[in-house]
C-alpha cells in the first residue's frame, strides 16, 4: 500500500479543513507567528519577569542585583548544560545533585586534611589540582552511570536514581556526616585560592558567572558544530537508526553522563567555594532544578531535541523568577508553587509547539 | 479455466450469507479499496488471496466493523447492515483472527479467552474455575495440552495463535475472517487448525480466509476471490483453477513494464556468506543459508513473511548475532559483527522498517543523509557546514528526492523520498555492496521504479546489490538472480531468465519439502 505523498496531497486527514484558500492563508500566517512566540516563549517569559519585578520592586533592576541574581544562576545553569546532553540522547540524570555533593565533600577534605599517607603523612594537593580531581570524581561517578545504563541496560531513571543514593551516601561517609568547615587552605601547603570559583570577580564579574560563559560557549559548540554533539541528537532521535548509521550508541550515552557528571562535580566545588565549607548535603535535590531549567528551555524529555541557548534561558527564568519573588517579599512556600506551575506550562506549551510545527511542516512540503 | 473475470455486481443467492455490495474504502488521497462486491457463501471456505497492499485486509476490517466503508453496503442474510464497530459485528456472529495477535502476554491462557467478558459468579466475583474447564475444552479441541493457567507470553508463537483462535471459537460465531492464521503455525499446528475448519464447515459456519500460501489454501478453500490494487480482480471455485491462473491473476499487470533490469556479467565475488545460522525460539530464524553476491549484479531475495529476510538482512549487517556461519566479503573473512566492521567492510543496509529503524525523526532531511558519515566531514574538531551542505545538495539531487529545502524536517516527506533519504545515507559510506530489505514497501508506484532503477544503476557501476522482497512481481523483474527463503532456509534459486511465479510461489511456501528433508 503506497503512503499518502504529503507534496501532493490536500491537508493531513488530522489538520482540520480549510474551506476557501484565502481563510487558510489568513489562519497559516496566524499559525506562524504562533509557532514563532511559542518558540521564543522561554526568552519572553525571561522579559516578561524582568519587566514585572522591575515595577514592583525598585531594587529588582540594579546593576548589583542582576549580578548577584546572574551568579545564582549559574550553579544551576552549569548543572543544567549536563543534564541537557543527557536529555537529548532520551535519557535522565537524577544523580547531579548528589554528584556535586560528593564532589564537595571529597574536595573538601583534600583543602582541610589532605590525603592521610602511609606512615601517618599527609599530602596536600594545589588548589587547582584539588579542583581538577572534583571534576574527575564526578565524571568517574557519570562513567558508572552510563555503564550501568548500556551494560546492564538499566532504565535511566532508576540507575541515577540509585546513584542518587549511593553518590549521596559516600558524600556522608566521607567525614561520618561532618563538615569541612574552613577551606581557606594555607599558603605552607601551597593550596589557598579555592574561593576564587565562588566568591571571587573579574572584570567586575563573578567568576561563577565567567566559568558559566565558558561552559555554555563550549557546550554550544558541542551541540551544533561537532559530530559528536550531531550524534548525541542522532541517539536520542531515534537509537535504532542511530546504530544502523554507524554510531556507537553505547559510548555517546557512557560520554553524555560523563559530561553531566563531571559538570556536577564542577557545579558541586563552585557552590563549596561560594559558602565557604564543605556540607555533606550540598546540592541537595538540584537535580529537580536543573531537569526544570532544560525542560523549560525546550529540551524534549523523549529526547532528540533541545538546545544548550534554551536550558540557559530555562536556568535564567527560573533564577530571576525564585530572586524576585523573594525580593517581593513572597513566602517561600508560594515560590514553590509558582515555580511547579511554570514548569507545567512549560510543557504543556512545548506539546502545543510540537504540534504547530507537524501542521506546518505538512503543509510548507 | 473458467474463473470468471468479475465486474458487475455479484448476484445475490441463497448460498450468500455475507454480501458487500459496491464497497469502496480511501484513507485520506489513497484508495485501499475501489467498489468492490464480494460474496461470502454459507458453509464454505471463502480464500482471498492478492499481494500485499491489494485491498484484502481492509475489506476484511470493513466485514468484521473494525472500518466503515467510504461508500458501498453490506447485506447480511440478504438484509442491509451496518457493522458500527466490532462489537455490534461480534453480535451478530461474525468473529475476526487478526493477522497481528492481540492477547495480553501478561494474562493466562483463559484470562485471554475471556477477556473483556469475563464469566461472572455472583456479581462482582470472576469464575475462573469455569473459564478454566471451559478453556481447556477449546484447548482440546485445537488439540493442544496447555494449562489454561499458563501465561500467554510463555507459548511459542504458534500456540498463541491457536489462543487468538480459540477465543473466538469460544463464541458463537457464524462467520469467522481469518486473515493470514498459518504465518506463525508449524505443519502440524496446521493440520489441526484445518481440521477445526472442517469442522466449523460441517456446522455451516461461512469461513473467510486470506492467505499467502498458494498449496495451503487449496487445500481447504471452496471459493477463491483474487484482488489486485484495490479490486476485486476475478472469482472462481477453487477446483475450477489451478495455481498458474491464481498468480496470473494476482501479478496481472506486466511488471517488466514498471522495473528495469539490466542484463549483466557478473564480475568479482564482493559478499559470499556461507552456512549463517540464526537461532530463534521454535526453529532456527535462520537456518545454514549460503548465497554470495557479485559485481554489477542485483539479488533479489523472495520470501513470506516470517521467512527470515529480515534477519538476514540483520545479521549480515551486525545488529543480530548469528550462532554460525562465514561472512566475506571482497574475500576477507569478516569476524566481528558490529554494524561499525560491516559498514567499514562496505555493507550498508536500508531497512524495512525505515520509521523505525531508518530516519531520525527529530532531524532535518540534510542531517539524515550524512548521518552515517560525519567523520568525512570534520576539520580539526568541527564538521564543516559547506562541504556538509554540499553533500545532502547534491545527493538530493542525485536521487531526485523531493524536498522543500534539505532543512527541512525529514517527516515533511513522503513516504518514497523518506525511503530515498535512507538510501542516500547508506550509498554516501560508499557501500561493496548495498542491502536494501524491502525498499518499496510503503511507497508508491513512481517512488518504487525509480528506486528499482537506482539499484540497476548501482550494479551497473560495479556495486553489488542484495535486495529482499515479498512481492512477486517486483523481485522477478528486479533482480538478475532470485533466492527463495521459506522458514529460514534456501529453498531455490534462479537466474532472471528461467524464474517464473510459478515456481516462486512454490519455492517459498515449501514447508513440506523442507520436513521431508529435515
Amino acid at each position: 500500500m503506497s503512503v499518502t505523498d504529503v507534496s501532493t496531497t490536500a491537508p493531513a486527514p488530522s489538520g482540520p479543513q480549510r474551506a476557501d484558500p484565502a481563510g487558510g492563508r489568513s489562519e497559516w500566517s496566524a499559525a506562524r507567528i504562533a509557532l514563532l512566540l511559542l518558540r521564543g516563549r522561554t526568552l519572553i517569559v525571561l522579559v516578561l519577569l524582568v519587566v514585572v519585578f522591575g515595577l514592583l520592586s525598585g531594587d529588582y533592576l540594579t546593576h548589583s542585583n542582576l549580578i548577584l541574581m546572574t551568579k545564582h544562576v549559574s550553579i544551576n545553569a552549569i548543572l543544567a548544560i549536563g543534564v541537557t546532553f543527557v536529555i537529548v540522547t532520551g535519557g535522565i540524570d537524577l544523580s547531579v545533585g548528589s554528584i556535586a555533593g560528593l564532589a564537595s565533600m571529597i574536595v573538601g577534605g583534600l583543602i582541610f586534611n589532605g590525603l592521610g599517607w602511609f606512615g601517618g603523612g599527609r599530602i596536600y594537593f594545589s588548589t587547582v589540582v584539588v579542583v581538577l580531581i572534583g571534576i574527575a570524581v564526578g565524571a568517574l561517578v557519570g562513567a558508572v552511570n552510563g555503564l550501568i545504563i548500556t551494560r546492564f541496560r538499566v532504565a535511566p531513571f532508576i540507575a541515577t536514581l540509585g546513584m542518587l543514593y549511593v553518590a549521596r551516601g559516600f558524600a556522608q561517609l566521607r567525614s561520618n556526616g561532618g563538615t569541612y568547615p574552613d577551606l581557606s587552605g594555607s599558603s605552607a601547603r601551597g593550596n589557598t585560592g579555592f574561593d576564587v570559583l565562588g566568591v571571587k570577580s573579574w572584570l567586575g564579574i563573578p567568576v561563577a558567572v565567567w566559568i558559566m560563559v565558558v561552559v555554555a560557549v563550549i557546550a554550544v559548540v558541542v551541540t551544533t558544530r561537532t559530530p559528536f554533539g550531531r550524534r548525541v541528537f542522532a541517539v536520542g532521535g531515534n537509537e535504532r537508526a542511530a546504530l544502523l548509521s554507524g554510531i556507537r550508541t553505547n559510548r555517546v550515552k557512557v560520554a553524555v553522563y560523563v559530561i553531566s557528571g563531571a559538570l556536577a562535580g564542577l557545579a558541586g566545588l563552585m557552590l563549596t567555594s561560594e559558602l565557604g565549607a564543605a556540607y555533606p548535603d550540598t546540592a541537595t535535590t538540584y537535580e529537580l532544578n536543573a531537569i526544570a531549567a532544560a525542560v523549560l528551555g525546550g529540551t524534549a524529555l523523549a529526547g532528540g531535541r533541545g538546545t544548550i541557548v534554551g536550558t540557559l534561558l530555562g536556568a535564567f527564568v527560573i533564577g530571576f523568577l525564585s530572586d524576585g519573588l523573594v525580593l517581593i517579599g513572597v513566602s517561600t512556600f508560594w515560590q514553590s508553587v509558582v515555580k511547579g506551575a511554570v514548569i507545567i506550562f512549560a510543557v504543556i506549551t512545548e506539546q502545543a509547539q510540537e504540534r504547530l510545527q507537524a501542521r506546518l511542516a505538512g503543509r510548507t512540503a | 479455466m473458467t474463473g470468471a473475470t468479475v465486474a458487475a455486481a455479484a448476484p445475490v443467492d441463497d448460498d450468500a450469507v455475507l454480501v458487500a455490495r459496491h464497497v469502496s474504502k480511501s484513507y485520506g488521497g489513497v484508495q485501499a479499496l475501489r467498489d468492490v462486491s464480494f460474496t461470502a457463501r454459507r458453509g464454505k471456505v471463502n480464500v482471498l488471496v492478492g499481494e500485499n497492499g491489494a485491498g484484502k485486509s481492509t475489506l476484511m476490517k470493513i466485514l468484521s466493523g473494525s472500518e466503515q466503508p467510504t461508500s458501498g453496503e453490506l447485506l447480511l442474510d440478504g438484509r442491509p447492515v451496518v457493522l458500527s464497530d466490532p462489537r455490534t459485528a461480534m453480535e451478530l456472529g461474525i468473529g475476526i483472527i487478526h493477522q497481528e495477535l492481540s492477547l495480553f502476554p501478561n494474562l493466562s491462557v483463559a484470562e485471554n479467552m475471556f477477556a473483556g467478558r469475563e464469566l461472572r459468579k455472583g456479581r462482582r466475583f470472576v469464575d475462573f474455575a469455569t473459564q478454566r474447564r471451559r478453556t481447556r475444552e477449546v484447548l482440546t479441541r485445537l488439540g493442544q495440552d496447555v494449562d489454561p493457567g499458563t501465561p500467554v507470553g510463555n507459548l511459542p508463537i504458534g500456540q498463541q495463535q491457536l489462543v487468538e483462535i480459540g477465543r473466538v471459537l469460544m463464541e458463537d460465531v457464524r462467520i469467522l475472517i481469518m486473515d493470514e492464521p498459518t504465518s506463525a503455525l508449524s505443519n502440524h499446528e496446521v493440520d489441526v487448525l484445518f481440521g477445526v475448519m472442517e469442522d466449523l464447515r460441517r456446522q455451516d459456519v461461512t469461513v473467510i480466509y486470506i492467505s499467502h500460501k498458494l498449496d495451503e489454501f487449496r487445500r481447504i478453500g471452496d471459493r477463491v476471490t483474487v484482488f489486485r490494487d484495490g479490486r476485486l480482480v476475478a472469482e472462481a471455485d477453487m477446483t475450477d483453477t489451478d495455481t498458474g491462473w491464481i498468480v496470473r491473476q494476482m501479478v496481472g499487470r506486466d511488471p517488466s513494464s514498471l522495473y528495469q533490469r539490466q542484463a549483466t556479467t557478473p564480475g568479482d565475488v564482493l559478499l559470499e556468506v556461507t552456512g549463517l545460522t540464526c537461532p530463534g525460539p521454535a526453529r532456527p530464524l535462520l537456518d545454514g543459508v549460503d548465497l554470495t553476491v557479485s559485481a554489477g549484479e542485483v539479488v533479489g531475495i523472495y520470501g513470506l513473511m516470517g521467512a527470515g529476510r529480515t534477519e538476514l538482512m540483520e545479521c549480515l549487517m551486525g545488529t543480530r548475532v548469528a550462532s554460525a556461519g562465514e561472512v566475506r566479503i571482497r574475500g576477507e573473512l569478516e569476524t566481528r559483527a558490529t554494524v561499525q566492521r560491516r559498514l567499514g567492510a562496505g555493507l550498508a543496509l536500508v531497512p524495512e522498517d525505515r520509521q523505525r529503524d531508518g530516519l531520525v525523526q527529530t532531524m532535518s532531511v540534510k542531517e539524515n543523509i550524512t548521518l552515517a558519515t560525519l567523520s568525512s566531514l570534520v576539520r580539526g574538531l568541527f564538521l564543516r557546514p559547506a562541504p556538509e551542505r554540499a553533500t545532502a545538495t547534491g545527493k538530493v539531487a542525485d536521487l531526485s528526492i523531493k524536498v522543500p529545502s534539505i532543512g527541512a524536517s525529514v517527516t515533511a516527506l513522503s513516504g518514497g523520498n523518506q525511503q530515498k533519504v535512507v538510501l542516500a545515507r547508506a550509498m554516501l559510506t560508499e557501500p561493496v555492496v548495498l542491502l536494501l530489505d524491502e525498499p518499496t514497501r510503503g511507497v508508491d508506484v513512481g517512488a518504487k521504479s525509480q528506486i528499482a532503477g537506482i539499484m540497476a544503476d548501482l550494479a551497473a557501476q560495479g556495486y553489488g546489490v542484495l535486495f529482499s522482497s515479498s512481492e512477486l512481481a517486483e523481485v522477478m523483474a528486479m533482480a538478475n538472480r532470485v533466492i527463495v527463503l521459506a522458514k529460514g532456509r534456501i529453498t531455490a534459486e534462479y537466474s532472471a531468465e528461467e524464474v517464473t511465479e510459478e515456481k516462486l510461489v512454490t519455492a517459498s511456501a515449501s514447508d513440506r519439502v523442507l520436513e521431508d528433508l529435515a
